[in-house]
């Protein structure tokens, strides 16, 4: 009798089929993609005005002598400055930090996701201090660099030094997205691969780790951005801020573009800020051709070879 | 175990570079099949702990070879855990543990210095859900003997010959360098089965191969494991009743006991025949769960 929704049992009139196209406004459902919509908006201007105002500010300055002139000592020729020696240090800097983080850091997240027994408490203590380690801000590192690997080490204020300090600095970030990739791989990959008989290095190389390619290399472009914009750690390892010469080495003296910057924007010559703000575009223009290998990667990847 | 002199000592160890498909071709007798003389694999009083939990107790079956055997049960009553132990995949799963004694061509699987990974190369596995690795035909068939060490004279011969074993071959002849994500559901696990076959294992184990697939799938599926005991020894666990009365020679029902603490344990009621399990069971849960009437 409860089935039974006849109007002589309930009362309860249907409403005609007209009501179905009736105007609605639902109020909730729109102010609440308002506010998605502004969050966005917000993010995205203050990143567009950003770029507008370098873009804007450093316009006479964006030509070939940024990066095939030399940084001028003389104030009568700072409009004939450059920032080649920045740019240089920069790429020697992140291309061995690339070299040093990311296998590292790559092998620490296949340990810990496919190797480690995550009931044992001293691998989720591991775990959590990595996370820790992820929070732990720039400039310990820089004064943990300096205390140790310039001075007891006796690397000095070089390119090496520089690396791997950045490389310390952002390996948590390689290591908490990998194994972020590592565990959206389905277990039913690894199972079948067992079941076969491979071992779990064959499984891990020839399965797993191919098919968190993609995850794998947002985490590494997402952690060497970081490093290429760090300033604050090289200033305590020796990055000067004058430098007139390329590095010819990996222990040779250098500055890099977030430094070169930094001192730019000091400085009470307009030609000079100018400079800032191309410098601040190159380092965008490099950003974004890191960015773009990460997509070609991730594109690749997700063709079946 | 006595009478198969033929049979070569079981070498399970890494190091012996075991010639696989030497022992397969020993033909075995047609008065084997169905005779019950020559388990391949035989449990004995098995238990299967995970932890302190013991999920199965007390089981013993004998797998003949080149049969079919299917083990059925309602849920939880430890078929796909006992299936599991076979090929030592529950040695993946933390605290996952053994009693008891299962051979394997008189082997003890689970004695000190047995390789699971070997175990694993003589004993496939087919899962539920297909699972295809995200790459392409050829490479899911050239995976297996690759990894293995299996010295392949022609792959593209041994890919050819494992997607015929599986019925598949005349489906994707054309198009073997393309994903093995854009088959059916159903072509997908024909070629999980094909992979399997490509390592030539001695014993197939199909954990409810059927159960994502519809019954046009299905029905290929059992053709197709009807044609493996040519060659294959087969141990199925399923769900469904009817596929175990249509493909199986011998059926095992589990079931789940409680015991006086509250815990499940999977137990063996009745082993024997498939047909005379459909048709005269001699244990009235068997029977109950036959008809219907319970799981």
């Amino acid at each position: 009798m409860a089935i039974d929704t006849s109007r002589a049992e309930t009362g309860y009139v249907h409403p005609s089929a007209a009501a179905l196209k009736r105007r609605r406004i639902r109020l909730g459902d729109t102010l609440f993609r308002l506010a998605l919509q502004f969050c966005l908006f917000v993010a995205f201007a203050f990143l567009a005005s950003l770029i507008i105002y370098v873009l804007i500010a450093g316009w006479n300055r964006l030509d070939l002598r940024l990066v095939t002139n030399m940084p001028s000592g003389l104030a009568s020729r700072a409009d004939e400055s450059g920032l080649q020696s920045a740019l240089t240090g920069t790429l020697w800097v992140i291309t061995l930090t690339a070299l040093m983080c990311l296998p590292t850091g790559i092998a620490a997240a296949i340990y810990l996701e496919e190797y480690a027994d995550n009931t044992r408490w001293y691998n989720r203590f591991l775990e959590l201090n990595i996370q820790n380690l992820a929070g732990v801000p720039s400039i310990v590192f820089g004064i943990l660099g300096l205390g140790i690997i310039a001075r007891v080490f006796g690397l000095g204020f070089t390119i090496i030094t520089a690396a791997i300090v950045l490389s310390l600095l952002v390996l948590p970030v390689v290591i908490i997205a990998t194994r972020e990739a590592l565990r959206a791989v389905p277990p039913s990959i690894r199972l079948g691969s067992y079941a076969l008989g491979a071992t779990k290095w064959q499984t891990v190389r020839r399965q797993v780790l191919p098919a968190a390619t993609s995850g794998t290399a947002t985490g590494a472009i997402l952690a060497l951005s970081r490093a290429i914009g760090e300033a604050a750690p090289l200033i305590l390892l020796g990055a000067v801020t004058f430098v007139r010469f390329n590095p010819e080495g990996i222990s040779s003296r250098y500055t890099v573009l977030p430094i070169a910057i930094f001192n730019l924007i000091k400085s009470p010559q307009a030609e000079l800020q100018e400079l800032a703000s191309a410098g601040i575009v190159l380092l965008l223009i490099i950003l974004l051709l890191m960015n773009s290998i990460a997509i070609v990667i991730r594109n690749r990847a997700g063709k079946i070879r | 175990m006595s009478e198969t002199t033929t049979i070569a000592p079981p070498d399970l160890d890494r190091r012996s570079g075991v010639k696989i498909t030497a022992r397969q071709e020993q033909s075995t007798p047609a008065s084997d099949r169905n005779g019950g003389v020559d388990p391949i694999i035989e449990l004995q009083d098995v238990d299967i702990y995970y932890g302190s939990y013991r999920a199965v107790r007390g089981v013993s079956i004998p797998i003949e070879r080149r049969e079919i055997t299917a083990m059925i049960g309602p849920s939880g009553c430890g078929k796909s855990t006992l299936l599991r132990s076979l090929n030592r995949m529950n040695d993946l799963i933390i605290g996952a543990r053994v009693t008891g004694r299962i051979t394997f061509h008189g082997q003890d699987l689970y004695e000190a210095g047995v390789d699971p990974i070997e175990v694993r190369r003589r004993i496939g596995m087919v899962f539920q859900q297909p699972n295809p690795f995200p790459k392409s035909i050829y490479d899911n068939i050239s995976y297996g003997p690759k990894v293995t060490g299996m010295k392949v004279s022609n792959m593209d011969d041994l890919v050819e010959e494992a997607l015929t074993g599986a019925a598949l071959w005349g489906e994707v002849k054309d198009k073997l360098k393309t994903s093995a994500l854009a088959l059916s559901g159903g072509q997908q696990q024909r070629l999980c089965i094909a992979r399997t076959i490509a390592v030539k294992p001695e014993v197939i184990l199909m954990d409810e191969p059927c159960s994502a697939l519809d019954p046009i799938a299905t029905a290929k599926i059992e053709d197709l494991m009807a044609q493996l005991t040519k060659q294959y020894t087969i141990v199925i666990v399923t769900h469904n009743m009817q596929q175990a009365a249509r493909v199986s020679d011998k059926t095992a029902f589990l079931t789940a006991e409680v015991d006086k603490d509250g815990q499940r344990h999977g137990v063996l009621i009745e082993f024997d025949d498939t047909n005379k399990i459909f048709s005269a069971p001699s244990n009235e849960l068997t029977e109950a769960y036959i008809s219907g009437r319970f799981g």
